[in-house]
């Protein structure tokens, strides 16, 4: 959910219009989330939920497991997925691009989150600018500026580490 | 300044610019970050208010009726249950003529048990005596809290009114909103001053008992009051559109109505998704077009009347079901159009209850529905929309 705010107005921050809003389970910290952005040149009046996305971004590969995330993914869509370094993404359907990063390394070095629990937020969305098209680096970093409560500096270079370290694979 | 935010930061920021001098609150799911972001202005200083954290939502209101009493411009926001556990104090507050704001984070009703959107909880309220205000967005939101003060307080009017903001499509959706330079705030609205007010070294009794000879001249005055509400609710949009560049189409907001063959009548959030429809289907040459219910109390009989008269179809969604009737808004907008020199064809769909995502499709099934419904006349039977295992019912 914060993710998603941090790129609605990072977009936002670029001159677009966005819309962003998060569908929880059940309330409590950890439980799976999904959230949800729209970016546009014109205002968005549109309130219905997402079911065909450009992108879809997973912030916990354990849920690669057990749920299609891809599902209405775009035949043209790309993937994003924390992933851990050094180890084989399992298959996922063909056809789209997929990029992984791995965000929780790359939060715990910089101390966001605990050591157990890193926060991946700010890393993930570092490394998601460089794939979408609509938002550059320097207004995620900006984002991140104004949205992280606490540790602003450290969020800003996690996520500048993880727009160098983000890498497209094959499926 | 623009920035983005969610519906319901729109609400305390919307408070704030209004200056609620107290702000009696009980936190209640999707409302809570609301009465949170208030509760940080005040202890930062950044608004200049009493925060009063209650133990109920009974008491919220009682404490929001006490203060308003006293003469402070009083805010609190609620949702569902919350809501739901104020009724007998709401009508502390309307009886009392106390103009007291409040958002209503419109959520569905238990059990089974529901955080999300559903009007059930407001609709339930509409006898209270309180302005109810569907709204679309999240500016709206913001703006219509502005507007609400300067409505209620009005000498002659002095009611209250629930601001009713849809639970996560708009209380947890971030968007771009104008927060108002608060200088050109101060002087749309200015500081509330009512005539009677309870002040120290001046006693007076609130709320006493009457004899059945007195009664009925007070709930008098409060019909006068909410009748004269509706031109006053319209005339204080026009200035603030001219103070603020902004204004939302009065009780019935009207989109793409003036040459309409039907109308599709709906309320809150879902608004936005049907004017794209509406885009949609025009563009394919189909005369459609979205009348918003903006105010549900005080009713707008005329904008209907008027509405009546311009479209063949009329269809209507509820988000909410009266059990044994049909959707409120169905059959209130019936009996409306009773006496009209011309009644369309009506008929009443009810979708997104708990939450349900209202989506384009569904929307687009509903206009085609309704221009069918043109040629064969109204139907009594209110249509449930998206259920598992009930087929969709042609025309």
């Amino acid at each position: 959910m914060v993710a998603s705010e941090i790129l609605a107005n990072a977009a936002f921050n670029m001159g677009f219009e966005v819309a962003s809003f998060p569908f929880f389970g059940v309330e409590r910290r950890g439980a799976p989330v999904t959230a949800f952005t729209r970016i546009d040149a014109t205002p968005i009046r549109i309130r219905s939920s997402i079911y065909e996305p450009d992108y879809v971004v997973v912030l916990d590969s354990s849920l690669l497991k057990g749920i299609d995330v891809l599902e209405g993914l775009k035949r043209d869509g790309t993937t994003f997925i924390n992933y851990p370094d050094g180890r084989r993404l399992p298959s996922l359907p063909g056809g789209f691009r997929c990029f992984t990063l791995d965000a929780t390394s790359i939060a715990a070095a910089h101390g966001i989150g605990s050591k157990v629990t890193p926060i991946v937020n700010t890393a993930i969305m570092g490394g998601f600018s460089r794939i979408c098209d609509e938002v550059s680096l320097e207004a995620m970093v900006e984002s991140i500026r104004e949205k992280a409560p606490v540790k602003k500096e450290e969020n800003v270079a996690a996520a500048r580490e993880a727009y160098k370290r983000t890498r497209e694979v094959s499926t | 300044m623009r920035k983005v935010m969610t519906g319901n930061y729109a609400s305390a920021y919307g408070a704030k610019a209004a200056r609620a001098e107290v702000i009696p609150a009980y936190p209640i799911t999707p409302q809570t970050s609301i009465v949170e972001k208030l509760a940080e202005f005040v202890s930062t200083g950044e608004l200049k208010a009493k925060f009063v954290p209650v133990e109920s939502e009974h008491s919220a209101m009682a404490a929001c009726v006490s203060a308003s009493i006293l003469g402070a411009r009083t805010y609190t926001a609620t949702s569902s249950h919350g809501l739901a556990l104020m009724h007998e104090v709401l009508m502390w507050a309307s009886n009392a003529r106390l103009p007291v704001v409040m958002t209503n984070v419109s959520r569905a009703m238990a059990p089974p048990w529901s955080v999300w959107a559903d009007h059930m909880d407001s609709v339930a309220e509409r006898d209270t005596g309180w302005m109810q205000f569907f709204c679309e967005s999240n500016q709206e939101v913001l703006d219509t809290i502005i507007m609400a003060y300067k409505v209620c307080e009005s000498r002659g009017i002095m009611l209250p009114a629930m601001i009713i903001e849809d639970a996560f499509i708009l209380s947890h959706t971030s968007e771009p909103v104008d927060v108002p330079d608060q200088d050109t705030v101060d002087s749309f609205l200015p500081s509330y001053d009512p005539e009677i007010k309870l002040e120290i070294g001046k006693p007076m009794g609130f709320g006493s008992l009457v004899r059945p000879d007195q009664y009925m001249e007070f709930r008098y005055k409060s019909m006068l009051a909410m009748r004269e509400a509706r031109d006053r609710i319209v005339s204080v949009e026009d200035e603030f559109r001219q103070a603020f560049g902004r204004s939302y189409g009065g009780l019935l907001d009207e989109y793409m109505c003036d040459d309409a063959e039907v109308a599709l009548v709906a309320a809150g959030s879902v608004a936005g998704t049907v004017r794209t429809v509406v885009d949609k289907l025009r563009a394919k040459g189909m005369k459609v077009g979205l009348a918003r219910i903006r105010a549900f109390r005080p009713f707008p009989f005329q904008e209907f009347q008027s509405l009546a008269g311009r479209v063949s179809g009329m269809a209507v969604l509820d988000r909410s079901f009266t059990h044994g009737a049909a959707g409120a808004f169905f059959t209130e907008i019936q009996g409306a159009l009773y006496d009209a020199p011309k009644r369309p064809a009506m008929k009443n769909y009810i979708a997104g209850l708990g939450g349900r995502d209202i989506t384009p499709d569904v929307i687009e099934g509903i206009f085609e529905d309704i221009l069918v419904r043109c040629e064969r006349g109204s139907d009594p039977e209110p249509e449930w929309l998206d259920v598992a295992g009930l087929p969709r019912r042609r025309s």
